[in-house]
């Protein structure tokens, strides 16, 4: 099959549906000739026009507040937000507006729309470019939070999440833009909800996000060298959470490692976790989950103090080893 | 020979055509060894805006105050912080102004007044509101200078800033320095109006348009702005026609405007050229003069070089120290 970045299948996800749906269309921050701050839209503009590839001012608060009127009203927008640390200038209209509408007006009206936007470290952005707040977002009834971590998942999930009749909130972490996999060049769809046994194994579950998937696969490779079998399971969404497979790996290996990139602390492996310990995998359970997640420190600028403020490969494979040897 | 323009004597005028080349020169050596890969992350260089940082910050005393932009260096460097300590923040040492935990888009020095640069647009001037608040509440004589661009302008939190600073008649200067685009988005898609400066009469202040590539002009605008907010009076909006040479950041093809209108801003409008032009016509600065002047330049940039090569990493262990106070 031909290989594509996971920046590529973003663009063709959202142009293969922008050619089915005259709905669909896109606001945000120099998406037009400039293409996105990741070069995400690039060329886009040029096949769908100004009017649906539409440029805004720097007004996050007041076109993320226009694209939920204008999906209650019918239209499908999906809205960039050039750094998901700016998720925090549109949080009222996220939170208290688009989330709540149904609710509120008792099942009547929807708001479809996507709210696509990169998160976190590893480019020297420093403190307000560089977080990962998925964790905020997933604590709201009303949204749906999705976070892929491979250019196969991230065309499939995008899909799924332009289908969704609800408002998407849609992670893409920066250092994936430039990996490359292999998807199929028609439209197809993975739905939300559903989580991916990225790699099968027997002695330790491995619950990752993002880009920590590929940090697990990684460190998945390195283990199987020193005999331990991992299986590393991506929820893909977080909100739905695919709760079964979750606890059915566990069940299996009877050891958990929960990681993600985000703050430990109050981060949503702390939910992943609780999941697992209140559903029948407790009974399984060989050792006490462990959870690995950034440190609780805002991102810093000078580039070893940014690598260490994040799990990396060593750290994985640390984690699950104390897992491992302990009992 | 006279020594003087307007009311400013030769040292003065010579202080500021000093800053004005130390900052070019800090640009483009930063942007030189980010290109060699000695600095990490991200820039925007403020080149062919050194008439607007510096010709603002000339009107105010040490004690006054101004909020930063993500465009900053020259800001910074305006206001004095030693540019040592600000390339060493580049290099992300230990020794920089934030201990390399900030970089270039947080520069902040507290300590001469400069109440940082931010990642965030619109933060700023609500902070400066806050920051004059105190002025005001206290009794401290101070005024704040906050710094923006045309594309923040956009913002709410700008917007609201200025009604409040406008209704409590702080003193606070909103800087808009209009360089024409904010990343790839032109004024003229923006706005709808011809000058930001227009907005000033929505919040009931003052509002002036500078030509932000004569230094002094910027210098005396902003000088009346500042005494009108000593005085009490309240708020100004000044905005500043100006032209950024370099892409956003560090790397952008520029595909939103014209080499033609490029050219134009950089051979016929040039804060450094024409000051330079005018303190020669009017015989305050002479060749000898100039060639010290640009020679302190290159050994101060020399010296912050080596200062930041010279300097150790942070460690590990810093890592988590200042997170609470
Ligand atoms: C709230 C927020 N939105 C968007 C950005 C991304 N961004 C950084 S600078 C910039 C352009 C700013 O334009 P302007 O205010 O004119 O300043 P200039 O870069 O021209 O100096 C954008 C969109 C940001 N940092 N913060
Ligand atoms: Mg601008």
């Amino acid at each position: 099959m031909r290989e594509i970045t996971f920046q590529q299948a973003i663009r063709e996800s959202m142009s293969q549906e922008m050619r089915e749906n005259e709905l669909v269309y896109l606001m945000g921050e120099d998406i037009g000739v400039y293409g996105g701050a990741f070069g995400v839209t690039n060329g886009m503009i040029g096949e769908f026009g100004k009017e649906r590839i539409r440029d805004t001012p720097i007004s996050e608060i007041g076109f993320t507040g226009a694209a939920v009127g204008s999906a209650i009203t019918g239209m499908r927008p999906i809205v960039e937000i050039q750094f998901s640390d700016f998720l925090l200038v549109t949080i009222d209209q996220l939170v208290n507006q688009a989330a709540k509408m149904r609710y509120m007006f008792g099942g009547k009206g929807k708001v479809p729309m996507v709210l696509r936007t990169p998160n976190g470290s590893g480019l020297g952005f420093a403190a307000q470019h560089s977080q990962s707040l998925e964790a905020w977002l997933a604590h709201i009834p009303g949204l749906k939070v999705v976070q892929p971590s491979t250019p196969y998942d991230a065309k499939g999930l995008l899909k799924a999440a332009m289908d969704e009749d609800n408002t998407v909130v849609f992670f893409e972490h920066k250092m994936l833009y430039g990996m490359k996999g292999e998807v199929p060049e028609e439209a197809y769809s993975i739905p939300l909800g559903k989580a991916d046994v990225k790699r099968e194994g027997q002695d330790v579950t491995i619950i990752a996000t993002s880009i920590m998937v590929q940090r697990s696969l990684e460190a998945a490779v390195q283990l199987e060298s020193e005999g331990i079998s991992c299986e590393v399971i991506d929820p893909r969404t977080l909100l739905p959470l695919d709760e079964e497979t979750i606890i059915e790996s566990v069940k299996k290996t009877g050891r958990a490692v929960v990681v993600h990139e985000a703050v430990k602390r109050g981060g949503f492996g702390g939910e992943i976790a609780s999941v697992i310990q209140e559903s029948e995998a407790f009974d399984y359970l060989d050792a006490p989950i462990q959870r690995l997640g950034g440190r609780f420190i805002p991102i810093p600028y000078n580039p070893e103090l940014e690598k260490n403020s994040v799990p990396q490969v060593a750290d994985i494979i640390e984690g699950v080893k104390a897992t491992i040897y302990r009992s | 020979m006279s020594t003087q323009i307007g009311n400013l004597d030769q040292d003065k005028l010579l202080q500021i055509y000093y800053q004005m080349n130390l900052i070019r020169e800090f640009e483009m050596e930063i942007e030189k060894q980010f290109m060699r890969g000695k600095l990490y992350g991200t820039m925007h260089l403020c080149i062919g805006q050194e008439g607007t940082a510096v010709g603002a910050i000339a009107a105010l005393e040490p004690e006054d105050k101004i909020t930063s932009t993500h465009r900053g260096h020259g800001l910074s460097i305006a206001k004095e912080t030693d540019i040592n300590l600000m390339m060493a923040e580049l290099y992300g040492k230990a020794t920089g102004i934030s201990k390399g935990k900030g970089g270039s888009m947080h520069l902040a020095d507290l300590d001469v007044g400069n109440l940082g640069a931010n990642g965030i647009l619109g933060a700023g001037q609500a902070h400066a509101v806050g920051a004059a608040l105190t002025s005001k509440m206290r009794d401290l004589g101070y005024v704040v200078i906050t710094f923006f661009g045309d594309g923040a302008s956009n913002e709410g939190a700008v917007h609201e800033s200025m009604n409040l600073a406008a209704v409590w008649e702080l003193p606070v200067i909103f800087f808009c320095e209009n360089n024409q685009y904010g990343m790839s988005g032109s004024v003229k898609d923006m706005t709808k109006i011809e000058n930001i400066a227009d907005r000033a009469v929505a919040y009931g202040m003052p509002g002036h348009i500078v030509n932000g590539s004569d230094v002094l002009e910027v210098m005396k605008v902003t000088q009346q702005a500042v005494e009108r907010a000593r005085k009490g009076e309240g708020p100004t909006l000044i905005e500043a026609k100006t032209y950024r040479w370099k892409g956003h950041s560090k790397s952008d093809p520029k595909k939103y405007r014209t080499s033609d209108e490029e050219k134009e801003w950089i051979d016929e409008r040039d804060p450094i050229v024409l000051f330079r032009n005018k303190l020669i016509e009017d015989g305050v600065l002479n060749e000898e003069q100039e060639k010290k002047i640009l020679q302190k330049v290159k050994k101060a940039i020399e010296g912050a070089v080596e200062f930041a090569e010279d300097s150790p990493e942070p460690s590990i262990e810093s890592l988590e120290e200042d997170v609470y106070a």
